[in-house]
């Protein structure tokens, strides 16, 4: 049973961070019609706001210390941040120790402007064009992305810690009636699983109860009704681009703890991120994030010894075919409704 | 006003077109050598002769290819005479003079493995048929390794290998015409057996996750082999994909496994985030069994090391080298490197260095480039003064034999260079093994003839 519990904690983990950016896609394909193969790098991109903030505030002066020598035998450089010189030791720390989590309020701007130029500047042009030229394309602007990201930080993953408040792991299982150490799970990735509910229930709510998202919401069933209305749907759409970029991009700053991030790490969850649309059902938003959060809990199941000793591999292939039977038995996905994104 | 429709249908059409394009080789076999040289595949002509360094500048290890190159670079200016002449002050043979190599001045190319076999293998074919390389060095996988090895072979030229720790390199897939300074997994679990058993104890329970491929196989087999020797029980072998990125399925078995030891058969990125993973579980703070639970990471590198962070605190792992290794030729290395570069060498860097200066001095020593004559040169050749010791090359399978560093990650770094101490210097006759040994292919491993190519 403890087994079974950890397992289900596992794939709410990375079911969070699936549904996150199956989300900010799928706002993207029912606005737009855009098919956006760059949406993992702008999971990468929103991870090295982190580490570029914790640089920031981690920006030293050198001072020479006579007592110690450096690997060549010189005198040694220590590095003092200039945030423990203004602040003194606790609280300078303190605020690099806490880069992650300040990390979302810079994110945010980041990364709407970010989505803002990539829609402007280059996917707006791609719209009439067909879908292979779209996916060539982004996923084009994928590989430009992720090599600025390696020039600048290199190809080694960058530790960016979460604030020591917050690391280690709770003690579940003492809570809910086990033995001690029998079900522990970190506090980090509990905060990760909170944070994508309070995200994707933002998200939700932003369409469902203010005006803009109402319009927005119209505009995805009928954009062309809609415009002959008078309003310039394509202004709403292109700032919804943002805010899927963004959704995108809460979701790397808050992972960098969980792993260490480095230029690929987009990559690492773009295909998997497409199977969670559509095994969801395209354009559906509820059907990202349950499919999401299932797919995640599939695929940790899957991961456990049990599993891989029966079905040698099952770890590997869980999703696809998990996607197989669902397009088999519900051709549109689980949520996918009749007459959306259909000839 | 018109839209494209987007259906799942052409959108996975498409995605799967992109993603076999994607994965197509780059490289077709079947063009036959050609040798428009005499007695041996691309006999220098006229005063230069050219060396290729096969390493990784794009991918995941682009970082540590970088490394190398450096090292690379380094000892092309050393044995041209330029410098400080680095550990040619310090090399036991005298052989070198700083004149190049047999009088002829060195120059190199590069190319790019990616660590893809075939993309490795199709620079090192490049390099060999298009730039005229004699000799091939650099690398940081054991797959690439092996592949590239078997290039050589075929093409008749020396393979100076990098970073390569699978048994197999000088194993089953041994060939005549490669040659393997780095240490490899047995020789890992050899090293560090008695630091493990010192330090935790023979009553220890272990489980492993490892890397499914080749490379984390051997290590796995060869951890294994060496903990259970000491009497420790292994609880459980998990294989895991090596395209996870996420390893909290595989560690959250561990923790109600009985196991009191977790050994993470990992490299590079898997390295960094399974431990990773392994700390935000608090592992190193339970007790299990009555005893303090420890993790260990048999193979480490600096890069890996700063990739992990704080993560590696207190962490055993071994190295092939460590450039606090207080020695003559490690201190000269280190000098010649960080003055240079501003950094000390990792032991990826160090070990093409050394390669390549092995590879020279092998030539001036049987007074030809022809790879016959070279491999001879360096078959049972013993030496000191490259950083690591007395070093053996051993003849029957181009493995060399040095003390191994078991390591630990430092509670208290001074510097980014430090976040690794040296635990333990195990003795070369303690990581020794016969060449027939069966993790090594037996009996029926064999070099093959050398090959001179044309």
């Amino acid at each position: 049973m403890d087994a079974f519990i950890l397992q289900i904690l596992n794939g709410l983990d990375k079911g969070s961070a699936y549904a996150l950016i199956a989300l900010g896609l799928t706002l993207i394909f029912g606005t737009l019609g855009v098919v956006n193969f760059a949406h993992g790098a702008l999971f990468m991109i929103g991870a090295f706001c982190a580490v570029f903030l914790q640089r920031i505030l981690s920006l030293s002066f050198l001072t020479v210390d006579e007592t110690r020598t450096d690997f060549l035998g010189n005198p040694m450089k220590v590095e003092t941040p200039y945030v423990v010189d203004w602040f003194g030791p606790e609280l300078g720390n303190a605020i690099i120790d806490w880069s992650v989590p300040l990390a979302i309020l810079f994110a945010i701007p980041v990364m709407v402007f970010v989505g803002f130029v990539m829609e402007r500047g280059l996917i707006k042009h791609f719209y009439k064009r067909p879908h292979a030229d779209q996916i060539l394309v982004t996923f084009g602007l994928a590989i430009v992305l992720q090599e600025i990201i390696k020039y600048f930080y290199g190809a080694n993953p960058i530790p960016t810690p979460a604030p020591r408040a917050l690391a280690g792991a709770f003690d579940i299982g003492t809570v809910i009636g086990f033995d001690a150490n029998t079900i522990i799970y970190p506090y980090w990735r509990m905060i990760y699983f909170a944070f994508s509910l309070i995200i994707i229930g933002g998200v939700f709510g932003f369409l469902r109860y203010t005006t803009f998202g109402m319009v927005v919401r119209a505009g995805m069933a009928d954009r062309e009704t809609v415009g002959m209305l008078g309003i310039d749907i394509d202004r709403r759409f292109t700032l919804m681009f943002g805010i899927a970029a963004a959704v995108a991009g809460l979701a790397g700053v808050m992972y960098t703890p969980i792993n260490p991030p480095n230029y690929h790490m987009g990559m690492d969850f773009l295909v998997l991120s497409f199977v969670v649309v559509v095994v969801g059902g395209m354009g559906s938003l509820p059907g990202a994030v349950l499919a999401g959060f299932l797919l995640g809990i599939l695929e940790s199941f899957a991961s456990t010894s049990w599993a891989t000793s029966a079905l040698p591999g099952i770890n590997q292939i869980i999703i696809y075919l998990v996607a197989i039977i669902v397009l088999l038995t519900r051709p549109r996905g689980l949520m996918g409704r009749k007459g959306v994104m259909e000839e | 006003m018109s839209k494209n429709i987007l259906t799942r249908r052409g959108l996975m059409r498409t995605g799967a077109a992109a993603g076999a394009g994607l994965a197509m080789p780059t490289i077709f076999t079947g063009q036959v050598w050609s040798a428009a040289h005499s007695g041996y595949t691309n006999a220098p002509q006229g005063s230069t002769v050219t060396l290729g360094f096969n390493v990784p500048q794009t991918g995941p290890y682009a970082d540590e290819g970088a490394d190398e190159l450096l090292a690379q670079q380094l000892a092309v200016e050393h044995l041209n005479g330029e410098g400080d002449g680095g550990c040619l002050n310090t090399f036991s043979s005298k052989a070198l003079k700083g004149n190049g190599i047999l009088g002829k001045k060195v120059q190199y190319v590069t190319g790019d493995t990616q660590t893809k076999s075939d993309a490795a293998r199709a620079s090192a074919k490049s390099m060999i048929e298009k730039d005229g390389a004699i000799m091939i060095n650099g690398g940081s996988s054991s797959g690439v390794a092996v592949a590239v090895q078997g290039l050589c072979q075929e093409a008749g030229v020396i393979f100076m290998a990098g970073l390569t720790h699978a048994n197999d390199t000088t194993g089953k897939d041994r060939k005549a015409n490669g040659f393997r300074h780095f240490f490899n997994a047995y020789m890992s679990g050899a090293a560090l057996a008695p630091v493990l058993a010192k330090e935790m104890g023979s009553d220890r329970r272990a489980y492993h996750l490892t890397a499914d491929y080749n490379w984390g196989w051997t290590q796995e087999e060869s951890i294994v082999a060496s903990t259970e020797a000491l009497g420790w029980e292994t609880v459980n072998t998990v294989k895991t994909p090596l395209a996870s990125t996420d390893f909290s399925s595989y560690i959250t078995p561990v923790l109600n496994s009985g196991a009191d030891v977790l050994v993470l058969n990992h490299y590079g990125g898997n390295m960094v985030n399974s431990l990773s993973n392994a700390i935000q579980f608090d592992l190193l703070s339970k007790q299990v069994n009555g005893k303090d639970f420890k993790i260990v990471v048999p193979l480490y590198s600096e890069l890996m090391a700063a990739g992990a962070g704080e993560n590696i605190k207190g962490v055993l792992g071994s190295m092939n080298y460590n450039w606090q290794l207080d020695n003559e030729g490690s201190k000269q290395f280190v000098k010649s490197f960080g003055e240079k570069y501003g950094k000390p060498p990792s032991n990826s860097a160090q070990t093409c260095y050394a390669q390549v200066l092995l590879y020279a001095d092998a030539c001036e020593r049987a007074g030809t480039f022809n790879p016959c004559g070279v491999a001879e040169a360096l078959e049972g050749f013993e030496f000191d003064g490259l950083g690591n010791g007395k070093t053996l090359y051993r003849a029957e399978d181009h493995q060399c034999f040095k003390d191994v560093l078991v390591v630990r990650g430092a509670e208290n770094p001074t510097s980014a260079y430090d976040t690794l101490e040296i635990v333990e210097i195990t003795p070369v006759d303690q990581v020794m093994y016969a060449p027939d040994h069966p993790m090594f292919g037996g009996a029926e491993a064999k070099l093959g003839e050398c090959n001179p190519g044309a």
